[in-house]
């Protein structure tokens, strides 16, 4: 194919598109698949046939809306009118006036302004609004004009150098800026080179990537080529976890496409780029996510990091180049490239641009996947997008960045969203997993469940991570029963500073987070339950010790 | 090509090494100690006990430095407080992960943890001690696993896959539960691969594998790896 043909699809596409006057898009997603997602298509389907309004109304399926917690959902466009918790007997009535009509069902529209509005969907861009399993789509919608322009207008070195511009860092949690790591797999000599989609996304609660994988796999197919071509590399992996089945259909469907579209495979797009992907399925182990990790489980070892350096722009897969990114990561590149590096600095801060999908959950009235422009408040998080706590409760701390992130306090919440603030703060932005906690929940318990998670994770072979974190564990537990002593916590403190500055792999690095967050910030509680032997949340149950009198 | 030379200072000490070297090579050579346990010299570099961490200027993380490469103007403190002090709370965690009785334990007086122990003045746990225990190994006629002993610093494994070739040992399960096994985890009388070479039972650093009847004095030969590869390479 040459790129003129992509531009002539995209064309006859639009055209198709614009032939009808309304598509309504089912969600066929993750979350909304539970609830009868593939019933509700079909019932949409037989309505519209049954009332011979195949011509005006087209019913395609889609990826997540991105409002899960109202599931099942069906998005009507033109209007973008979002229906919520739609049900088979409804869908009838729903065409009959929406479509007949022309009569929007108020009652059964999602109202949440605010939900939308402090959002900024460039990542999800498609999603919702495209069918995931058609490449034709996702070409419709601009698709792969991003490839098609740096391979005809562009030299690798100007690709890199677009991606620098950008100020893109990696979205995979460390915030790594993304032009430099692909200059320095670019530098190497060595060859083959290798591209590698992380999307292992073990965190406990996250669902970002598997959410962009199944409802706009060819922006990752996309990225991918861009990168490939960028850096030098002639074949890719992704890396996905062997539980999200849906999310592996989807991307496995999006390659065979983009093979028969010469998208992928020798000479993409009449140029001289030779590049094929494969998917390779993890066993679900949250450390097979780190990018030294991710190369051993691929080679067929045990998923265990490796010391760096070497770092795996020198010395990656079979000890050549190979560049590791995440998803949502390559899913910005071809945006970057069609509108320029300068564009996309200018959204979010100057140090950290572009948006960051989160999974926002615990006790907010508006759980589901976001995606704000960096530099928005935790604030405007909770309170506006999330709607803050349910009625009857009170805010007591976020957890932002996943297991390893911190538990911040109410008085940090005007804290920005960047990767220094985060870190300053004793948080980390991760893979994007922010948890809202009321005051139901015990503080000491908090920390104890993310520091269980991080000790079962343990890959066992830097001694500070398996040794230290069940002694962490533990300590926690004489806390929780009334046990503790107060010197135990200075104990906690001193090994919560070993794990962190002396294991190998970020794991370790970042588990102690939550215990030394919240010893920083609700130190107090701590206190309470060693001291007063109370939990204030009247979570645990604390033994009662038989004072000796004298 | 004459061979370059790295500048480096460890310790506020002006030393050169090759570029290709280690940090604790170049420390090594210069006289200077760090700890090791995992480390052996003629095996790959593992990086899991941490022992062996420094501070290298400008970079915020710390090093170890077996697995970690010179290079020119490099600023390396290699026993700063804060590293001593992480180094006594590893040979502690160490200490309390398995049983660790010396009065009772055949690798007493020929044991590198137990030697560390006391260069560090580590006499007690600030941790609780584990006390779980697990069943030895003893089907084989001439080798012993102790698993109650074992420190998972996998030198054994390394020296069985690396050296004599036919990695009989590996690792199950992960974290604190990560256990030595042998083959597929059977018996070690079982084993098909094993070529009963010992060479597992010559590095291990404890009193976890070892030979039936002989005492640990005789059968501990940390050089071998080390030698067998000077030998192999000539
Ligand atoms: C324990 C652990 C788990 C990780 N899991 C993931 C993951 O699931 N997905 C991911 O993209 N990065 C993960 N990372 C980060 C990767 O190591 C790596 O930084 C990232 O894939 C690089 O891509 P980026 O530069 O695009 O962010 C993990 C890191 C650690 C320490
Ligand atoms: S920090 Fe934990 S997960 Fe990472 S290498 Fe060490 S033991 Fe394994
Ligand atoms: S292995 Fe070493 S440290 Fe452990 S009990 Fe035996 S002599 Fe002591
Ligand atoms: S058996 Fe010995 S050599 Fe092998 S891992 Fe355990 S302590 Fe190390
Ligand atoms: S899966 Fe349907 S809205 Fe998220
Ligand atoms: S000796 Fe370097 S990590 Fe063990």
């Amino acid at each position: 194919m040459k790129p003129e043909e992509i531009q002539k699809i995209a064309e006859t596409e639009h055209d198709l598109r614009m032939a009808y006057k309304y598509r309504i898009n089912v969600c066929c997603s993750s979350g909304c698949l539970p609830f009868g997602a593939q019933k509700l298509l079909k019932a949409f389907e037989d309505a519209v046939k049954e009332l011979g309004l195949e011509k005006v109304c087209k019913v395609a399926r889609t990826g997540c809306v991105g409002t899960c917690s109202v599931a099942p959902v069906v998005l009507i466009d033109p209007g973008n009118h979002l229906y919520q918790n739609v049900k088979p007997e409804d869908v009838k009535k729903i065409v009959q006036e929406h479509i007949i009509n022309g009569r929007v069902l108020e009652e059964c529209v999602y109202k949440n302004e605010a939900y939308f509005s402090k959002q900024y969907r460039l990542i999800l861009r498609n999603a919702g609004k495209i069918d995931p399993l058609r490449i034709e789509d996702y070409i419709a919608v601009g698709g792969y004009s991003a490839l098609a322009k740096a391979l005809t207008h562009m030299t690798p070195e100007q690709v890199i150098y677009e991606i620098s511009l950008s100020g893109l860092r990696g979205r995979g949690g460390a915030g790594f800026p993304t032009g430099q790591k692909w200059n320095f797999v670019a530098k190497s000599t060595a060859k083959p080179k290798y591209v590698v989609a992380n999307l292992d996304e073990g965190d406990p609660g996250v669902f970002a990537n598997r959410t962009l994988a199944e409802a706009d796999p060819h922006a990752i197919v996309e990225g991918m080529v861009i990168a490939a071509y960028a850096v030098g590399a002639e074949k890719g992996f992704i890396y996905i976890r062997s539980e999200y089945p849906l999310a592996i259909q989807t991307l496995k469907k999006a390659i065979e496409q983009a093979k028969s579209y010469g998208l992928l495979g020798n000479n993409i797009l009449g140029s001289t780029l030779n590049f094929d992907i494969e998917l390779r399925l993890g066993a679900g182990a949250f450390v097979a996510g780190e990018e030294t990790a991710i190369l051993s489980s691929i080679e067929g070892l045990r998923a265990t990091p490796r010391p760096r350096p070497p770092y795996p722009a020198v010395s990656g897969l079979w000890g050549k180049p190979t560049l590791v990114n995440n998803v949502e990561t390559l899913a910005n590149v071809p945006l970057i490239i069609l509108n320029g590096g300068a564009w996309f600095s200018k959204i979010g801060t100057p140090k950290c641009t572009g948006t960051k999908c989160f999974s926002l959950t615990g006790k907010v009235k508006n759980p589901g996947l976001i995606e704000v422009p960096m530099g928005i408040t935790l604030k405007e998080i909770v309170y506006e997008i999330g709607g803050g706590v349910p009625e009857g409760r009170k805010f007591k701390a976020v957890l932002v960045g996943g297991p390893s992130g911190g538990c911040l306090p109410e008085n940090m919440l005007s804290l920005p969203i960047d990767y220094e603030s985060l870190t300053q703060a004793g948080a980390i932005m991760g893979s994007g997993g922010i948890v809202v906690i009321d005051d139901e929940s015990c503080i000491v318990d908090t920390a104890r469940f993310f520091i269980d998670f991080c000790m079962d994770e343990s890959c066992g072979k830097c001694v500070p991570c398996r040794a230290g974190i069940p002694k962490v564990k533990e300590i926690l537990d004489k806390i929780m029963t009334g046990e503790g002593k107060v010197e135990d916590l200075n104990v906690l403190e001193d090994l919560s500073y070993l794990i962190r500055d002396a294991s190998l792999c970020g794991l370790g690095q970042t588990a102690p987070n939550p215990v030394l967050t919240t010893l920083k910030y609700f130190k107090q509680e701590y206190l309470t339950h060693i001291v007063e032997r109370k939990c204030p949340a009247g979570k645990c149950v604390l033994k009662k010790v038989e004072v000796i009198k004298e | 090509m004459s061979e370059r030379i790295v500048k480096l200072i460890i310790d506020g000490k002006e030393v050169f090494a090759k570029p290709t070297d280690t940090i604790l090579k170049a420390a090594t050579d210069n006289g200077i100690y760090i700890p090791t346990l995992c480390y052996l010299e003629g095996l790959t570099p593992h990086g899991g006990c941490r022992l062996c961490v420094v501070e290298v200027k400008g970079n915020p993380k710390l090093m170890t430095s077996c697995t970690t490469p010179v290079s020119n103007n490099m600023e390396i403190t290699t026993n700063s407080p804060k590293l001593v002090k992480y180094r006594k709370q590893i040979i502690e965690l160490l200490l309390s992960e398995r049983i660790h009785t010396c009065s009772v334990c055949v690798a007493n007086g020929n044991c590198e943890l137990q030697e560390l122990a006391s260069k560090f003045g580590v006499d007690h746990t600030s941790v609780s001690r584990n006390w779980e225990r697990f069943e030895l190994d003893m089907s084989h006629e001439r080798f012993v696993l102790d698993h109650n002993r074992c420190i998972l610093c996998t030198r054994c494994i390394r020296v069985c896959d690396e050296i004599e070739g036919v990695h009989t040992l590996d690792i199950k399960k992960r974290g604190k539960d990560s256990m030595i096994i042998v083959d597929l985890d059977e018996p070690w009388a079982a084993s098909y691969s094993c070529t009963e070479c010992g060479k597992c039972s010559a590095v291990c650093p404890v009193g976890a594998i070892y030979i039936k009847g002989k005492h640990l004095s005789e059968t501990k030969k940390k050089e071998l790896p080390e030698f067998i590869v000077r030998r192999r390479s000539r």
